[in-house]
């Protein structure tokens, strides 16, 4: 096609305006040329898209910048006017003495000088900005302790099983791990689940992880360097090592025959190098030691049972375990808590057995439930069982240094406060949990806690110390929060809790020497005797004691008879001289003890 | 009348004088005072009228207090345009700055307080 259009104009008419005008709309039509269709071919339909709508156009502008500069301005020379010229001394000079000329110069110096004058013998009398008390520590004023509840978390599952132990999450405890397990022989209904679950602290309603092993879990126990991995005791015996990263089964179980006998009922893990071994005791009589990586057989066993040298140590007669005690501080030694009563202190870098269980210790009159050594002072530990919660001291083999008086009904567990070293708490089988602290009252607890009217099964105190998570019996796992009374400890506490710790376990060194002494003579005289000895060495020790015991009482009645007849003498002198008031005056006393027993004398007597 | 006029000039002068040794006399009272470092009279300009301490001290002195004082002054009458600064305290470690602002004069003391 060509694209030109050829056309002549005058040069006269060279850049001469366009006027253009305007034709009006011509009407043309145009019919379809049937020829022309096969020139073209149809197109495939596509799609296309149309939109309607104001066209924009973007623009920026800016507005002119304006520059700041921040300076700083040398004020070395005053505002001088321009005819004075700040370095000629004389221009100066005259400048000032001009000033001073000024009339308004002389009343507002005056004035001035007088509100000045008096700031400044009022600087001269007080020192007003002085900080009073600054040589003085903060004294924490004693408030009465308090707690509260918190949180409460509760079985989800229908059939109610109560709680055997609990366990913080290492990371700062953010976590709870809490195992459920009936362990009434053969009471468990048959639908029982075997779950054990992970809570988040903060949230009570559902719990983060739930635990599915094959048998119920007696036992669980965050590693405390790892806050994946958890460890546990079956109710079968077996041992489980657990990771939260896999779900609700256990990596690996250990096999049946190899394992405990009887309900694992503590398992705790070692400070070892490689952060994968723990051991696990149970009521069987059997310690066994366990490496994670190896999980079918345990690496050692110890069977408790206390032999001499030569014997051989029988599953027969071992001590069950109930409770297990272990300081990641002092590695190869630990302590177990019997079911009997006793408490054995152990080394597991002994050769022969009786190295192996080196004393033993008569603590309570049934199982002992825990076992603690206090995080500060480790050759101290707490002991709770029967009724009573004692703190012994390594050295002090008879007894325990520092007991509690029987409560009213049996312990269960028992731990010390993480923080405050003089505080431990105690749960009941009532519901209660107290809180003891040793520095300020021996005598009772410090604060009683009704935290449920189920008995409490166990209880672990957070790592921070303010928290104390307790289970009870029906599942249900209840979280207290104490008063900063019982969590912080001040400057003075640490030396006077040594004082005392150190007092208590003089004392017994000396009764345990004075009774030794005793024991001595008694022995000596009977050697004196002469009698051919046929009985055997324990039944005269049992003879000795009954001995001692006796005289004893008998020291004790004689003194007793003896206050009573001096009391009974200066009643029968009152009597003398007075007459009707006695009589009258003794049935009003009757609230105290002592005037209880003179009244059952004055009856006796009349 | 000459005379008269002598007599106020004389009288003129005598007062003044008076009032210049008036001056003098406060002057050397406040600095007399226990604990009193040094006084500093200052005009609106920043230039130091009199001052009873060395001269780069003074230069200093009066030209940043003169400053702080105007700024002072400013925030209380940006806070309370009825209101006005009438007095000026800066309590350091070593010692205490005392300003007496004036509509024309700043009126500066350094004090060491009592310890």
């Amino acid at each position: 096609m060509n694209d030109q259009y050829v056309y002549t104009k005058k040069r006269s008419e060279y850049g001469r305006q366009c006027m253009f005008s305007d034709d009006g709309p011509k009407v043309e039509t145009i019919l379809p040329v049937k020829a022309h269709f096969e020139d073209y071919i149809l197109k495939n339909p596509v799609h296309r898209g149309t939109q309607i709508g104001s066209v924009l156009a973007e623009h920026e502008a800016n507005t002119v910048r304006a520059e700041y500069d921040q300076h700083g301005m040398n004020h070395t020379e005053g505002g001088w006017p321009r005819d004075v010229n700040p370095a000629d001394e004389e221009q100066t000079m005259r400048y000032r003495k001009k000033v001073e000329k000024d009339e308004s110069y002389h009343p507002s110096i005056l004035q001035l000088s007088h509100a000045m004058e008096h700031t400044i013998l009022q600087n001269n009398a007080v020192n007003i900005y002085e900080s009073y008390f600054d040589e003085y520590d903060q004294v924490s004023i004693a408030e009465r302790a308090t707690a509260r509840t918190v949180n409460v978390y509760r079985d989800p599952s229908s059939v109610k099983r109560p709680v055997t132990h609990l366990s913080w999450s290492p990371d700062g405890g953010a976590r709870l791990a809490v195992t459920h397990c009936n362990l009434e022989f053969q009471r468990a209904p048959p639908d029982l689940t075997t779950f054990s679950y992970i809570w988040e602290v903060e949230n009570p309603n559902k719990p983060q992880l739930v635990l599915k092993p094959l048998v119920p879990l007696v036992c669980l126990e965050y590693n405390p360097k790892d806050p994946n991995c958890l460890v546990s005791g079956m109710y079968s015996g077996q041992v489980a090592f657990w990771d939260v990263r896999r779900g609700s089964q256990p990596v690996e179980m250990s096999a049946l025959e190899p394992s405990h006998r009887d309900p694992v009922h503590n398992v705790i893990w070692i400070n070892s190098k490689s952060g994968t071994e723990f051991f696990s005791a149970s009521t069987d009589g059997q310690v066994k030691w366990w490496d994670t990586r190896k999980m079918f057989e345990p690496s050692e066993t110890l069977i408790l049972d206390m032999v001499k040298i030569g014997e051989e140590q029988s599953l027969s007669r071992a001590m069950g375990a109930s409770s297990l005690e272990y300081e990641p501080t002092i590695p190869t030694r630990f302590m177990a808590g019997t079911e009997c009563g006793n408490v054995l202190s152990c080394n597991r870098k002994g050769k022969t057995p009786p190295e192996k269980i080196a004393a033993k210790y008569s603590a309570h009159l049934g199982p002992v439930y825990a076992l603690q050594r206090n995080p500060s002072f480790v050759k101290n530990f707490l002991s709770v069982g029967d009724w009573t919660a004692r703190i012994w001291n390594e050295d002090c083999k008879e007894s325990s240094i520092m007991w509690t008086s029987n409560h009213n009904t049996p312990l269960t567990d028992g731990a010390w406060s993480t923080t405050r070293f003089s505080v431990f708490y105690v749960t009941r089988m009532d519901g209660t949990l107290d809180a003891w602290d040793i520095l300020h009252q021996q005598r009772e607890a410090i604060l009683s806690v009704k935290v449920c009217d189920d008995p409490l099964q166990c209880l672990r105190v957070h790592d921070e110390g303010q928290l104390v998570a307790v289970g009870n019996s029906n599942g249900t796992t209840y979280l207290v929060e104490f008063s900063e009374s019982l969590v912080s400890s001040n400057r003075n506490d640490r030396p006077l809790l040594t004082a005392m710790l150190e007092r208590e376990s003089r004392r017994e060194k000396i009764l345990e020497a004075r009774t030794r002494e005793i024991r001595l003579k008694q022995r000596t005289r009977a050697d004196k005797a002469a009698v051919p000895q046929t009985e055997d060495k324990p039944r005269r020790e049992e003879s000795i004691v009954t001995e001692i015991e006796k005289s004893a009482a008998n020291e004790f009645l004689a003194l007793i008879e003896k206050e009573m007849k001096t009391e009974e003498e200066d009643k029968h002198s009152e009597r003398d001289d007075m007459t009707v008031e006695i009589e009258v005056e003794l049935p009003e006393e009757g609230d105290d003890d002592k005037d209880g027993a003179e009244e059952d004398i004055a009856e006796d007597i009349e | 009348m000459g005379h008269i006029v002598a007599q106020t000039k004389g009288a003129d002068m005598f007062s003044e004088s008076n009032e210049a040794s008036e001056i003098e006399e406060t002057m050397k009272r406040i600095q007399s005072h226990k604990g009193v470092v040094g006084t500093i009279v200052v005009n609106n300009e920043g230039i130091a009228i009199k001052t009873t301490m060395d001269n780069t001290t003074t230069t200093q002195y009066s030209g940043l207090i003169s400053q702080l004082s105007d700024r002072a002054r400013s925030v209380v009458r940006d806070l309370d345009p009825t209101n006005d600064l009438t007095f000026l305290r800066i309590r350091s470690k070593k010692h205490e700055i005392m300003v007496a602002p004036d509509k024309e004069f700043i009126l500066i003391v350094i004090q060491n307080p009592t310890d």
